[in-house]
């Protein structure tokens, strides 16, 4: 890709994604992208660890669940300023990614999924029955809308759409630092293959740590975000259906690539709300999808953009192969 | 004294449900290294096919569980010939979503078909048995008598039996089965197929003592997981031997400890085998 091609692609997108509710005016549709922008921040969160470093976590819905959690019960039970709570959800969600990840991350592959899995339906299962705390299966109502800075409220569907904007605009620009540092290609050699990066004199465990915590800290983010514009929230969030919904729209996407958790999300939220009237089974059609893709573009609309695109260029110029992805 | 006599009966019946679910998954894994999330799927699609199978055409329980059983396998078959055959080749990461992307299908088709409702499944064998001052209910019995039998005849068949020995055979090594003439892909679908009866028969057996709805299997496999990492992933025993402890912890657990959190105490168990022993319980050198 031409950088120059790149950075004028992602300026007329945010120009796009700035001007859309002046355009359309329409709460519905403000109200779906925003959601949508917030499923995507968690979806980056978790590209971060399943793409970039190779390791499939099933507990992010727990994570994200905490953030919102955190962020629920600080501004109604300790009734502290929405942007205070805001930072303390994502350290409380990180703080907490920390200790299950240094545990977590000693196991590999089918075990570490599994081990996430089961973490994560403990975090669902202590929403659900800690009653005190959380409210148990009633759940948490009466959020606070986000706090003002300054003169500028966040009352209305496009302030809150412009804020969450503002969110998502920094999260991808953070990754993109991210992944095109060293400690993103760290990552990338984790992937690849961890006994050649230990080789290498790689601290191995550190960068998947960073990486898990990262991914852990955008999962909390995302909950808070989602509690204070949903301003509702019940154990369901943390459920292993949000996991798997995740997952797909970042698989469809694009897993371990920059714009794939965008374009999934989006691709997904829409299509699902367009399909209203499948809403109970529209797994009937995604989960087959999911399944092809996986299968036939493993790496989604994005990664496959990308090939193909490669593979263009190299016809028309000179002999170079596609570089063979081992994963994502 | 009663009390923990009757939970002790109460764990062997949940035990057996979970042994046998674990059986299924254990062997998926053992012989062709796919972490099968979808089995629980599967245990589900297991319950609802013998209740329709009773309700809507009267069959007998038994004739039930044996279409169950026919069809549970077939769907397993169709799923390693058009999905995990094709991943073989694939990083790890593409088995595990591909069973994910199959569970949230069967979920959803369930759903659609049968309703989200729990249905409650009656067994012919309601009559309650007292023996020495302890109330059993047969199907209870039933349960364990049935899931020991099955054991059995499982065993028996991979020992005694040619089939049977292809299959240990591609366990211990796939190059190897192969190149004495072992026909792999036969053997993948046909363990796929006694992984996906095994579901349904201990569907069709809980069943009358819980219910039937589209999410019964989630709980399910989450703990045939934890029990197959208990007793060593792809070890047939071990299996079997982390199902009955399973249940016994869980009965106990729920007497003693707190009912409500009684689930917990599966992943609880998981979570601190692996913080122990990161490669799982009796791991033979993982590849």
């Amino acid at each position: 890709m031409k950088i120059m091609n790149n950075r004028t692609f992602m300026v007329a997108l945010i120009v796009i994604a700035i001007l859309f509710p002046l355009i359309f005016q329409n709460d519905y549709y403000t109200h779906m992208l925003t959601l949508s922008f917030i499923w995507a921040i968690a979806v980056y969160g978790i590209n971060l660890l399943a793409g970039y470093t190779g390791y499939l976590s099933l507990a992010h819905a727990g994570f994200f669940a905490i953030g919102a959690y955190s962020l629920g019960l600080l501004t109604v039970k300790a009734e502290m300023n929405f942007w205070l709570a805001l930072v303390l959800a994502c350290l409380i969600t990180s703080g907490v990614g920390l200790l299950i990840g240094i545990i977590a991350l000693r196991t590999k592959e089918h075990f570490f999924a599994i081990y996430t899995l089961c973490v994560g339906y403990i975090i669902y299962l202590v929403i659900d029955k800690w009653d005190g705390l959380t409210g148990g299966v009633r759940g948490l109502i009466g959020i606070n809308a986000p706090g003002n800075i300054g003169p500028i409220t966040f009352e209305t569907a496009e302030s809150q759409y412009y804020l969450v904007l503002t969110f998502l605009v920094v999260v991808i620009f953070v990754i993109y630092r991210i992944v095109h540092s060293l400690t993103g290609r760290t990552f990338l050699a984790i992937r690849n293959s961890e006994e050649l990066a230990q080789t290498i004199g790689i601290s191995t465990m550190k960068n998947k740590l960073t990486a898990f915590v990262l991914s852990t800290f955008f999962a909390g983010l995302a909950g808070a975000l989602y509690a204070s514009f949903v301003r509702f929230i019940g154990p369901d969030i943390g459920s292993t259906a949000i996991m798997f919904d995740l997952l797909m729209y970042l698989l469809v996407g694009g897993i371990g690539t920059l714009s794939g958790p965008l374009v999934g999300t989006l691709m997904l939220v829409i299509l699902s709300q367009n399909l209203q009237f499948l809403q109970e089974y529209r797994m009937l059609i995604f989960g087959p999808i999911l399944t092809l893709i996986i299968i036939f573009y493993p790496r989604g609309i994005s990664g496959s953009f990308f090939d193909w695109k490669r593979k263009r260029r190299n016809q028309t110029g000179n002999v170079l192969k596609p570089i063979k992805v081992k994963e994502g | 004294m009663e009390i923990l006599l009757q939970q002790l009966f109460n764990s062997l019946t949940i035990g057996s449900v979970y042994s046998l679910v674990a059986l299924g998954l254990t062997l998926v894994y053992g012989i062709l290294h796919i972490p099968n999330f979808a089995h629980g799927a599967l245990y589900m699609m297991g319950g609802y096919i013998t209740l329709t199978m009773m309700t809507a055409y009267g069959f007998n329980y038994w004739i039930a569980m044996f279409v169950s059983v026919l069809v549970v396998g077939i769907i397993g078959v169709l799923l390693e010939r058009f999905v995990f055959r094709l991943l073989r080749e694939a990083p790890p990461l593409h088995d595990k979503i591909a069973a994910i992307g199959i569970l949230l299908f069967l979920e959803a088709f369930a759903q659609f078909v049968w309703g989200a409702d729990f249905q409650t499944m009656t067994s012919p064998y309601g009559q309650v048995v007292t023996i020495m001052g302890l109330t059993f209910t047969m199907q209870r019995l039933l349960i364990i008598v049935s899931a020991i039998v099955v054991m059995i005849l499982l065993y028996v068949f991979l020992k005694k039996t040619f089939t049977g020995a292809s299959i240990i055979a591609m366990s211990q090594s796939r190059e190897g089965a192969s190149l004495v003439g072992i026909n792999i892909n036969k053997v993948a679908m046909l363990t796929f197929m006694i992984s996906g009866g095994l579901a349904a028969i201990a569907a069709s057996l809980a069943s009358p003592i819980n219910l039937v709805f589209p999410g019964m299997g989630h709980l399910v496999i989450l703990k045939a997981f934890v029990i197959i990492i208990l007793g060593g992933m792809g070890s047939i025993p071990g299996a079997i031997v982390g199902g009955y402890i399973l249940g016994f912890s869980e009965s106990l657990g729920a007497t003693y400890i707190s009912n409500d959190y009684k689930d917990i105490i599966a992943f609880l168990l998981l979570v601190i085998i692996l913080t122990v022993k990161p490669t799982g319980l009796f791991a033979k050198g993982e590849r």
